[in-house]
């Protein structure tokens, strides 16, 4: 790349990004990453009001806080919102970060990979105590 | 040269000679200001935040285990690393949460000018100390 400065390539860059530009997607991902951040507003203030509660809770205590729809119900809510929400910022950031195409598709779906499995085990598991 | 964007590196000076242009200083010669100290942090705290996740998922494995189970998983919660790892938590969770509710301010379009960005980068590292110590005074109280 350094060395004696000389240009090996005619074409103009208007004329590389021609047919390789936008695939559409772009505000489609910028628009439901604002849309889980506005779900996550009310959601996390009332889930750290809930750590708090339950702060060296006995099990008992948990899996009674876990039986109320309305608990189970946020609680499904904040899990699906906050995996969906970190899936989309970890993309964005390898995107930024790994520039090798392979290296890059690879990661973001290794990290997409471990969040739906993540999301999944969180959701069965309050599902199995609150139902 | 792979990339066309370092064909525009790349110009003649004014004998006609291949050169390649100088490039302005990067980053770390600049002074931090508050606004550029913020924008990197809201990153690392999200990354921060997806770690923590996995803080979340084992609590929760633990609740649908045994009794047994999820006692060693409180009792973790109240060791001094799992405090750490809790304080840490409660920091970044809170610094992105206010941090974010500037971002979303910006997307309205409000708040871009320069003394407006500064003052609310203070109110969000104001906003989160206070937080973070009531939440851990609270907590600490009713643990």
């Amino acid at each position: 790349m350094l060395g004696t400065p000389h240009i090996d390539i005619l074409r103009s860059p208007l004329g590389r990004a021609r047919g390789l530009g936008s695939a559409r997607a772009g505000s489609h991902h910028w628009w439901v990453q604002r849309l889980t951040a506005v779900a996550l507003v009310p959601l996390t203030i009332w889930f750290i009001f809930s750590v708090i509660h339950l702060s060296g809770a006995t099990h008992q205590v948990v899996i009674d806080w876990l039986s109320t729809p309305l608990t189970l119900g946020l609680m499904v809510a904040l899990i699906i919102a906050t995996f969906h929400h970190l899936q989309l910022g970890l993309q964005v950031v390898i995107e930024d970060y790994v520039h090798q195409e392979a290296a890059k598709t690879g990661a973001v779906l290794l990290m997409k990979a471990a969040c739906v499995m993540l999301a999944l085990v969180c959701l069965v598991s309050v599902l199995k105590i609150g139902l | 040269m792979r990339d066309v964007r370092e064909a525009l590196m790349i110009a003649r000076n004014s004998e006609g000679k291949l050169v390649r242009r100088p490039l302005s200083p990067h980053i770390q010669v600049y002074r931090w200001p508050i606004s550029m100290a913020l924008s990197i942090l809201h990153r690392a705290s999200g990354v921060a935040l997806g770690v923590g996740t996995l803080l979340l998922t084992w609590w929760l494995v633990a609740a649908v285990s045994s009794d047994d189970v999820f006692e060693q998983a409180q009792w973790f919660m109240g060791s001094p690393i799992g405090l750490l790892l809790l304080f840490g938590w409660s920091v970044a969770l809170i610094f992105h949460f206010f941090s974010g509710i500037r971002h979303l301010v910006w997307d309205a379009g409000i708040g871009f000018d320069a003394p407006t960005y500064s003052t609310s980068g203070w109110g969000v590292l104001i906003a989160t100390g206070v937080c973070t110590v009531l939440v851990w005074v609270v907590g600490l109280m009713t643990w």
